[in-house]
């Protein structure tokens, strides 16, 4: 007989005898776990390791709280990078520290999530001190579980903020001297500082009355996320048997007497009761909050009457035009690229200010080299409905190429039935694409006869406008008008829009679309 | 014959890591861990098959999930529970423990 099997002819026994289940699995851990083929009954933590026991009162107070649909939980790295093998719930699982950096994005553009940064002291108390610091200063409604066992288990005993003073590990053989390696940092007391937490409690894993403490507060801690109340935190001294060189009995009688007198059991801060200051989780998005009757918004006929016109000087320096419902997508995603100068990120901002002109949510995200005028640039801009998760575009909608580097370089990412605008005459002889469709423009021939080749990526957003109808040419109008100072450059870019336009309409429209292998004209 | 005990566990041998934490922590000291080996090659626990008040305190020190099962007598069981005057003492100081 199987063990499998044998365990179940063995549990209908003990029913038979007339007895009911009170403790087991939790539903909320999956059955099987799918990492390795003969492993999936156990988890991969050493015996008697605390993360076991922490990861059992998370499933549990989740499974309580009716959760387990709603929850993400973000992984760190460090011992516990596989969780997301076991708890059957949304999971993430983040870079070294950044857990509560990534919590933030996910409980922001999902704010009915339940959201859980699980980190280690390596983790969070380390390389990650900056993101928890400020996760917990800005009252990030998430709530994190912070498993110190005052060394960094995963990568074999190396010391860590946590660490005892006289603790020996690999990077202390003789023991933490302050003189040397600094004071143990006590994270709790650390964050009970700051204004914005609601919660932050320490508790242990060191025997079964602590261990009942610690599952009350894990549950109250997401409690509060659930009733919106703000930023919690839990603190759990966690045995490491195998890095501690000790059996697990000793292991765990080592956090009661060792850590606890240096990492005292407390709560540290309790606001639960008191009225939750930073209630709206998180604020309205751009065109939520539009809707609510901003005495800025223009009706939608405004907008049809002001396309086409630009703007006075001077005249409503950031008109908000709310036309969302008019937006042909839910999110929009442009990559610019091209060389330093080419006006690339310039490019990204004015049509992310165009965005927000328009009510849109948006994002700009930049990337360049160090040398800022003669490396290559990108940047990906998104144009959304809802709240924008990620900044970055993986398969962008659109890819403006200011150059065949560029071209070559990132059509290839170019969402299926997307579309390509690139800035030449005609493709390179041996390009080919089947994905996306792709225009040519010859951009900086067309910016060089209005009089400045700085135009260029004005001509390519011409384009893109009338192409992509993406956003309106007089949210574009509008936006040059106030960006951009000089006198002689404003006429040329209204030129050059005008032009990028025309070009569609005149040379594209009319029949000359390039395709796969062919060219724009 | 002696009244069935209150509790009772299921260890899943296929689980177990044989750490001996529910072992040490088991107030009525009704766990063991087996003399011989399980399929990993470890020690696991095992119910001695008596005295389990089914207090739940081995789930909970355990850090496997699924490891333990804990059972406690379905109702009724008042005389039972009344007539063992030590059981219900021990009883209590474990659920206080919870
Ligand atoms: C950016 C980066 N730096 C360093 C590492 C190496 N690293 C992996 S885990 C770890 C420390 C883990 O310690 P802790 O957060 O305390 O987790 P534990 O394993 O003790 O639970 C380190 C330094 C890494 N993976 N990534
Ligand atoms: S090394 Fe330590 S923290 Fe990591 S699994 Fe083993 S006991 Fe747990
Ligand atoms: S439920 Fe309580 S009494 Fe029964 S085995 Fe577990 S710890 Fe012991
Ligand atoms: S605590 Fe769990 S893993 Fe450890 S010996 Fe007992 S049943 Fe096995
Ligand atoms: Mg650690």
């Amino acid at each position: 007989m199987s063990t499998n099997a044998k365990n179940e002819a063995q549990a209908s026994e003990i029913q038979a005898a007339g007895y009911e289940v009170t403790h087991s699995k939790s539903p909320v851990f999956y059955s099987v776990y799918e990492r390795k083929g003969d492993l999936q009954n156990q988890t991969h933590y050493c015996p008697g390791c605390g993360h076991g026991i922490a990861h059992k009162l998370i499933a549990e107070a989740v499974e309580e709280l009716g959760l387990q649909d709603r929850t993400i939980f973000v992984s760190p790295v460090g011992c516990s990078v596989f969780a997301y093998y076991y708890v059957d719930v949304g999971n993430v699982q983040l870079a070294h520290g950044r857990a509560p950096a990534g919590a933030t994005g996910i409980k922001r553009t999902r704010p009915d999530s339940i959201v859980i940064s699980y980190q280690g002291d390596g983790d969070l108390a380390a390389i990650g001190t900056a993101e928890i610091i400020h996760a917990a200063n800005r009252g990030e409604h998430i709530t994190v579980f912070f498993v110190n066992n005052a060394i960094y288990g995963m990568t074999g005993g190396q010391m860590a903020p946590t660490t005892l003073v006289g603790q020996k590990s690999t990077t202390s053989p003789f023991g933490r001297r302050p003189i040397n390696e600094g004071f143990p940092l006590h994270m709790a007391e650390l964050i009970a500082q700051l204004e914005a937490p609601v919660y932050v409690e320490r508790v242990a894993l060191s025997d079964n009355k602590n261990i009942m403490k610690a599952r009350k507060a894990v549950r109250k801690a997401l409690e509060i996320q659930r009733d919106g109340k703000g930023f919690s935190f839990v603190e759990i001294l966690s045995p490491c048997p195998t890095i501690w060189a000790k059996d697990p009995v000793e292991a765990r009688k080592w956090v009661a007497e060792a850590m606890i007198p240096n990492f005292p059991l407390n709560v540290f801060k309790d606001r639960v009761h008191e009225p939750v200051q930073n209630a709206v989780v998180p604020h309205h998005t751009v065109p939520e909050t539009l809707e609510i009757g901003d005495p800025r918004i223009g009706t939608q006929t405004d907008v049809h009457l002001h396309a086409g016109t630009a703007g006075a000087p001077g005249e409503q320096s950031a008109p908000v035009t709310a036309r969302t419902q008019q937006h042909h997508f839910d999110t929009f995603g442009i990559k610019v690229a091209g060389f330093g100068g080419q006006g690339v990120l310039l490019l990204g901002q004015l049509l992310t200010e165009m965005g927000m002109r328009e009510g849109l949510e948006v994002s700009w995200l930049p990337s360049y080299g160090p040398e800022m005028r003669s490396g290559s640039a990108h940047c990906h801009v998104c144009l959304a409905k809802q709240r924008i998760g990620s900044p970055l575009l993986s398969h962008p909608d659109v890819l403006v190429a200011m150059n065949e580097i560029s071209l070559r370089k990132f059509a290839p990412h170019v969402a299926a039935g997307g579309l390509i605008l690139y800035n030449a005459a005609r493709l390179p002889e041996d390009f080919q694409l089947p994905q996306a469709r792709i225009i040519c423009i010859p951009a900086s021939e067309m910016a060089d006869k209005l009089g400045s080749t700085k135009a260029t990526n004005i001509v390519m957003m011409g384009a893109l406008l009338e192409e992509t109808e993406c956003l309106l040419p007089a949210t574009a109008e509008g936006v040059l008008e106030t960006k951009v100072k000089k006198v002689a450059l404003k006429e040329i870019n209204r030129k050059a829009l005008a032009a990028g336009r025309d070009f569609i309409d005149h040379y594209v429209r009319v029949g000359a679309v390039s395709q796969p292998d062919g060219f724009a004209y | 014959m002696a009244a069935p005990a209150r509790g009772n566990i299921l260890i899943d041998t296929e689980e177990c890591k044989g750490c001996g934490l529910c072992v040490e922590s088991c107030p009525p000291e009704c766990l063991e861990l087996l003399p011989e080996l399980n399929a990993y090659g470890v020690h696991p626990a095992h119910y001695t098959g008596a005295g389990c008040t089914g207090c739940g305190i081995c789930f909970y020190c355990c850090p496997e999930p699924g490891a333990i099962t804990v059972y406690r007598l379905a109702p009724p069981t008042k005389p039972l529970v009344h007539g063992d005057a030590q059981d219900k003492v021990q009883g209590e100081s474990h659920a206080a423990a919870l």
